[in-house]
């Protein structure tokens, strides 16, 4: 049976049924397009699931490209929301699709691709070439002047301090932020709140010698911290619950203060 | 380390700087604003006298209707300059439009819609705005509660009055509350928390301010109404007579007008 056009509805009761069932009918409706495949077109095809408690989205996901659409493309690794593997939009709004149970979701669920990163395809993007372009044009790892002695101890240092970098290090780059940025989709070259919370990230380091001043050269434009226009879209969407709205405020005045 | 020789302009610095310091004073100028227009709602007496207070009565014994234009000069400046500031933030072709505007329908997320919103009221007032503006510093010397009226009902002003409100009233309190969460000013140890509350705080804003300036706008075309039959003769302003004592202008008290 196939998947790929544009008006097909599968049916899908699974060996999940075997499952105790909420009694919910899902339907999914998912965007395909291969952008390697000429003849390829984007568009929604429609798959119907039964719910079963506790399902995820990369539990339905598995489901109907088992079952019923072989060639449906999407990415998973942990499956625990650590990865950052997963992000798509959810019926409008990016989130990670292993952390989604979909009884949080209506009956009718609209699956699609993160926008502002590159196809790979159907719901799989290749955040990767973003975050990488993103994190040399940041220069988001640590400059020190001091030579590294691997048969030294590390520098001590207080664990408050080093709460609070991890704090911003969870950021598992799932590129969420970014698809949530009316700014980012807008302006291709702005460095999003992923770029933002890395720099803010990297200046609590004792480790990295920079100044403000270095980081205003980084950051100091409308690519950069002055580009944000306080969408907040970052803030309510990211996975990891991580205090970007705080970040960039406080960038920004730092940045002003340097400027 | 990578060293960095080429200092970056300091420009977007302070043009972002710029941009809310503008924003803020426009705001906090239009809450005194319609608090001074609101005074109509206390009679036409106490509005004169607030535009005379305006007009420097408070200093000197005669009005001068000039610091009235003056001050509406400054406005008009600083309302310019914000415009010209807040346009690098627009989208600037309609690709980048239709980019946002399909992003904005996707997500339904409330703060991206709030800046859509502020985009289009602040384009309608560049229009709205400077007409009025352009007016409150030709004509300073018709400000007051018979002259105002005259202006909203027999010049047809009072469209062009609703909508400024609107604009204004929109713009002005999304525009507070984004400046708050924008600089982290107001957001305590909780900025989750304290954002919900702003937000809040800025619903109350809005809809406080737009009651206060929908019922001195009806007060306004409701003395203007009364007044039609005398459109055209000269009207004088509170410091140089009272208008109810004026023989070209027989106005009868508020309280008669029904």
């Amino acid at each position: 049976m196939s998947t790929d056009s544009p008006v097909d509805s599968t049916s899908l009761s699974t060996s999940h049924s075997s499952r105790v069932a909420s009694g919910r009918r899902l339907t999914f409706k998912i965007l395909r397009h291969n952008p390697r495949d000429p003849d390829s077109h984007p568009h929604m095809a429609t798959f119907e699931l039964d719910e079963t408690p506790g399902m995820t989205l990369f539990i339905a996901l598995n489901a109907i490209r088992d079952e019923y659409a072989p060639s449906l493309q999407f990415d998973f690794v942990c499956r625990a929301g650590i990865c950052g593997s997963c992000g798509m939009l959810i019926d409008g709004r990016p989130g990670l699709a292993c952390r989604t149970l979909t009884q949080t979701l209506g009956e009718e669920i609209t699956l699609a691709p993160l926008p502002a990163f590159k196809l790979i395809g159907d719901l799989s993007v290749d955040t990767g070439q973003w975050m990488r372009g993103m994190s040399e044009r940041l220069e988001t790892w640590v400059h020190g002047q001091q030579e590294i002695d691997p048969d030294r101890l590390e520098e001590r240092m207080e664990p408050s301090l080093a709460e609070e970098i991890y704090e911003l290090d969870r950021c598992i780059e799932c590129g969420c932020c970014v698809a949530a940025c009316g700014t980012a989709l807008m302006r291709e070259d702005f460095v999003g709140a992923v770029g933002l919370n890395k720099i803010a990230r990297f200046r609590l380091d004792p480790r990295d010698d920079r100044t403000d001043a270095d980081y205003y050269e980084l950051i100091g434009d409308d690519d950069g911290v002055f580009g944000c226009m306080t969408l907040l879209g970052c803030q309510d969407v990211c996975p990891k619950d991580l205090t970007l709205q705080t970040q960039i405020a406080f960038l920004r005045r730092r940045m002003i203060a340097t400027g | 380390m990578k060293s960095i020789t080429k200092a970056k302009s300091r420009m977007p610095a302070r043009l972002d700087l710029l941009q809310s310091l503008s924003g803020l004073v426009l705001a906090l100028f239009m809450w005194f604003h319609m608090f001074f227009v609101a005074s109509i709602l206390l009679g036409a007496d106490a509005f004169d006298r607030v535009a005379g207070w305006m007009e420097g009565s408070l200093i000197f014994e005669q009005t001068y209707p000039v610091i009235v234009s003056m001050a509406a000069m400054g406005v008009f400046a600083l309302f310019v300059l914000h415009a010209l500031l807040a346009l690098r933030k627009f989208p600037s072709s309609y690709r980048q439009y239709r980019t946002f505007h399909d992003h904005m329908k996707r997500m339904g997320h409330e703060d991206t819609t709030l800046w859509f919103v502020q985009v289009f009221t602040g384009f309608a007032m560049f229009f709205l705005g400077s007409v009025h503006l352009y007016i409150m510093m030709t004509r300073p010397d018709t400000i007051g509660a018979y002259g105002s009226a005259n202006r909203v009902v027999s010049e047809w002003m009072w469209p062009l009055y609703l909508l400024l409100l609107l604009a204004v009233e929109l713009h002005g309190s999304i525009g507070l509350y984004r400046l708050a969460v924008k600089w982290g000013f107001l957001t305590g140890s909780n900025p989750v928390e304290s954002r919900r509350k702003l937000k809040r705080a800025k619903w109350g804003v809005t809809v406080f301010f737009l009651a206060l300036g929908l019922a001195s706008l009806a007060a306004f075309i409701k003395i203007g109404l009364t007044q039609q039959d005398h459109f055209g003769q000269p009207v004088l302003s509170w410091a140089s007579s009272v208008p109810a004592e004026h023989p070209m202008l027989p106005v009868p008290p508020l309280g008669e007008l029904s």
